[in-house]
């Protein structure tokens, strides 16, 4: 591009705005709750066991992840059967599906009155309790690993065919193969994605919420949740907020070394037809694995049906207000990507990098510090709602930008040239060329978004309001309230809503586009 | 009168030096080995690359400065020259008004340009509906709503077969007599500067020649230039 004398226009001072937005939200508001702790307190031995099980339990959940997601890879790199594009959706599901229903969709499959317990019990034995550090694993793996195997499978299918198909010549074993062709793809992938599921882990609150607590099973955002509503103790929950800070970035750091993928390959529809390798394991991982996830979504379904009909206006009033959170988060994410994104490319990509913060941020942090930083002006309760959204929004933004920003480049760098020769900038190229030619990526982006925080339950729970409750808040209070038979109706609505919102701003961003 | 004035383009460690003039009304083709400048010329022409050193002036004003689009040259790249979300119209439209809200006044040219291409009633069509052929057409309607004294082709209609490429270059020379047109074309096939007939710049090793006339040139090339040619 010839450099050119330009007066600054709207586009970068939006973006200029974003970056600062994003900077307060992530720093800002961490320094705000420290700077209002009225005392420096230590950390107790209490938080620091948060930290050393927050650690393990990440650390244990991603290679469980991982290393259970091979086989399944494994025989979806190299088996066609019937309903393998199905189990693909499903293995993309977790990603947009709110973590209270998963939550409550394993309790109806592990709990002490799931159906495992059930068999247990018929069978003369205990029953099995989720409740705990093991039930904390157990979710995140339900999460992690259709992520772990998506991941592994684009690891795979990145094998050419003609190695395999020379291995075939060669009269290779599936040992040898496993040895020259998929070992050493194995080892270049797994680092990246037992690295992206250990972040993932490390941030985790409404699973911990949910499942865990107690000395043995709290994580670092649990305890700050617990500092703030228990014990408002705003020094301990910055200081906790920093230690997370510190994990992440010092993983941030450590990833530099590692390829972390990205996770948007294309193509995973493919097959490498292959004779080796043993039909039995392959069969038994593809099913255990399905099994595994569907199971305790079909659980939702089967439970909540016969509820449907006994939603109180509560429910139905919380359903709505998360919708409108929803669609506002969601247009607030994809705004906010696109000024991010376009300032990335007239000040380079440390731009981008703000946007990333929100992966490392505490939301419970960033929400108190919000308020820290209006109440004198704002009641608090009234704010509960328009917080929600903007956290949603940052906490969304790392997906949709990186759904973004490689369409920005390639928009430009192919019509670049002509849009600046036909004199199209600012507003009219934005409007004419940017837009149009952006919007799967901005419909995926905001469909992702409205459906992140249609499920959120995080700087929610720190308003107990039940007029300003969102959809997974009631449902969270149902559920330690026992009222399960109305949490299952909900947990259904709750999806449903998810999906629907994810497939109609998807849909929305491929209906005639012309490619 | 177009001139680089000692002009001198920096990309990486590359470098291209062009110091030479064309009159107004010329048709030039520009020729050389790969990698050596000829799309660099244009890139610095047009304002996609910045000048390092030197000057570039049409009619005696220094352009090496402004904006691509307020250069007083109207641009045919080698692909992607029309938009595929918005309709033949549309992207004629484009070169009268950026903002595409055109009058009715306007929308007439639009048709009378599309008229002068061959391509009546193609209005409301996608250009993905249209053939290579077609599409080329739309992006020299375009050229002449632009109403820019320089047409710009860089490797145009390399997507065409031999007989759309003769074709699509007797529509350039006759556009650009109607208009009284200087052409500047990138080219890596001697035939399209044979038929363009005028002038050749030949562009080798970092520097780009004064232009010479085509056929005593390509009648005997120089050595570089044999070398690539093959002949």
């Amino acid at each position: 591009m010839a450099e050119r004398v330009q007066p600054i226009s709207l586009s970068t001072l939006g973006g200029a705005a974003v970056v600062a937005l994003l900077l307060v939200l992530t720093l800002g508001t961490l320094g705000a709750v420290a700077w209002r702790a009225e005392e420096v307190s230590a950390l107790s031995n209490n938080d620091w066991s948060a930290v050393r099980f927050n650690l393990w339990q990440a650390a244990l959940s991603a290679v469980l992840s991982a290393v259970c997601a091979i086989p399944v890879a494994r025989a979806l790199a190299r088996r066609q059967f019937r309903g393998r594009g199905v189990l693909l959706t499903i293995l993309g599901a977790p990603f947009i599906l709110p973590v209270i229903v998963a939550v409550l969709g394993l309790l109806a499959v592990y709990g002490r009155s799931g159906i495992i317990s059930d068999m247990l019990i018929w069978a003369g034995l205990e029953p099995i309790s989720i409740y705990g550090w093991h039930g904390v694993v157990l979710a995140h793996v339900f999460f992690n690993l259709p992520l772990a195997t998506r991941l592994i499978l684009q690891g795979w299918l990145s094998i050419p065919a003609e190695r395999f198909r020379l291995a075939q010549s060669l009269g290779f074993t599936s040992r040898d193969i496993m040895r020259h062709l998929e070992w050493p793809m194995l080892r270049e992938v797994l680092p990246g994605v037992v690295m992206v599921i250990f972040l993932i882990c490390t941030t985790s609150f409404a699973v911990a919420l949910a499942l865990g607590g107690g000395p043995k099973a709290t994580t670092i955002e649990l305890a700050i949740y617990q500092a703030f509503r228990f014990d408002f103790d705003l020094s301990k929950a910055a200081l906790l907020g920093l230690v997370q800070f510190a994990i992440c970035a010092l993983l941030a750091l450590a990833s530099l070394g590692i390829s972390v993928p990205s996770g948007q390959g294309a193509g995973l529809d493919r097959v490498v037809p292959r004779n080796d390798g043993s039909v039995v394991i392959d069969t038994i991982a593809i099913g255990v694995v399905a099994l595994f996830l569907i199971t305790p979504l079909a659980m939702i379904v089967a439970k909540g049906v016969p509820g449907l009909f006994e939603l109180n206006l509560g429910i139905l009033g919380a359903a709505w207000r998360s919708v409108w959170v929803a669609v506002a988060s969601a247009i607030l994410t994809i705004v906010m990507a696109l000024a991010l994104a376009l300032l990335s490319r007239k000040w380079g990509r440390g731009v981008e990098a703000v946007g990333y913060l929100s992966v490392a941020a505490s939301p419970l942090v960033i929400g108190t510090g919000l308020f820290i930083l209006t109440y004198r002006w704002i009641d608090p309760v009234l704010l509960a709602l328009p917080v929600t959204v903007v956290v949603n929004a940052a906490m969304s933004l790392p997906f949709t930008l990186r759904a973004l920003s490689p369409a920005l480049r390639q928009v430009e760098d192919d019509y670049g040239r002509l849009a600046s020769s036909l004199n199209l900038s600012g507003w009219a190229r934005l409007r004419i060329v940017l837009l149009p030619r952006l919007r799967r990526p901005l419909g995926f982006g905001a469909g992702l978004a409205a459906a992140l925080s249609m499920g959120d339950l995080g700087v929610i729970t720190l308003f107990a309001d039940p007029t300003r409750a969102t959809l997974p808040l009631t449902l969270y209070n149902l559920m330690t309230a026992y009222r399960m038979d109305q949490a299952f109706a909900a947990a259904l609505v709750l999806l449903a809503l998810s999906l629907t919102l994810f497939w109609l701003f998807d849909r929305g961003g491929r209906v005639d586009a012309d490619v | 009168m177009l001139t680089f004035e000692s002009v001198v383009v920096r990309q990486g460690e590359f470098t291209l030096n062009a110091d030479l003039s064309i009159e107004e009304g010329a048709k030039v083709s520009i020729i050389g080995p790969s990698g050596a400048g000829k799309s660099t010329l244009l890139s610095a022409l047009a304002g996609f690359t910045s000048v390092a050193q030197g000057a570039i002036c049409w009619k005696g004003h220094d352009i090496a400065r402004d904006a691509s689009g307020d250069r007083p040259l109207a641009m045919v790249f080698q692909d992607s020259n029309l938009f595929p979300h918005l309709s033949v119209a549309q992207n004629v439209g484009l070169g009268l008004k950026p903002s595409l809200k055109l009058s009715s006044g306007e929308l007439d040219l639009v048709k009378q340009s599309l008229l002068r291409v061959g391509l009546e009633g193609f209005e409301d069509r996608k250009p993905a509906a249209l053939s290579g052929g077609q599409q080329s057409r739309v992006a020299l309607a375009r050229v002449l709503l632009r109403d820019k004294p320089l047409m710009v082709l860089d490797e145009p209609f390399a997507a065409l077969g031999p007989a759309l490429r003769r074709d699509m270059l007797a529509l350039v020379g006759e556009i650009a007599q109607e208009k009284g047109l200087t052409v500047l074309m990138v080219t890596h096939d001697p035939k399209d500067a044979r038929q363009l007939d005028g002038d050749t710049i030949l562009v080798a090793d970092g520097v780009a020649h004064a232009p010479v006339p085509t056929g005593p040139f390509l009648d005997a090339p120089p050595d570089v230039l044999r070398e690539y040619l093959g002949s």
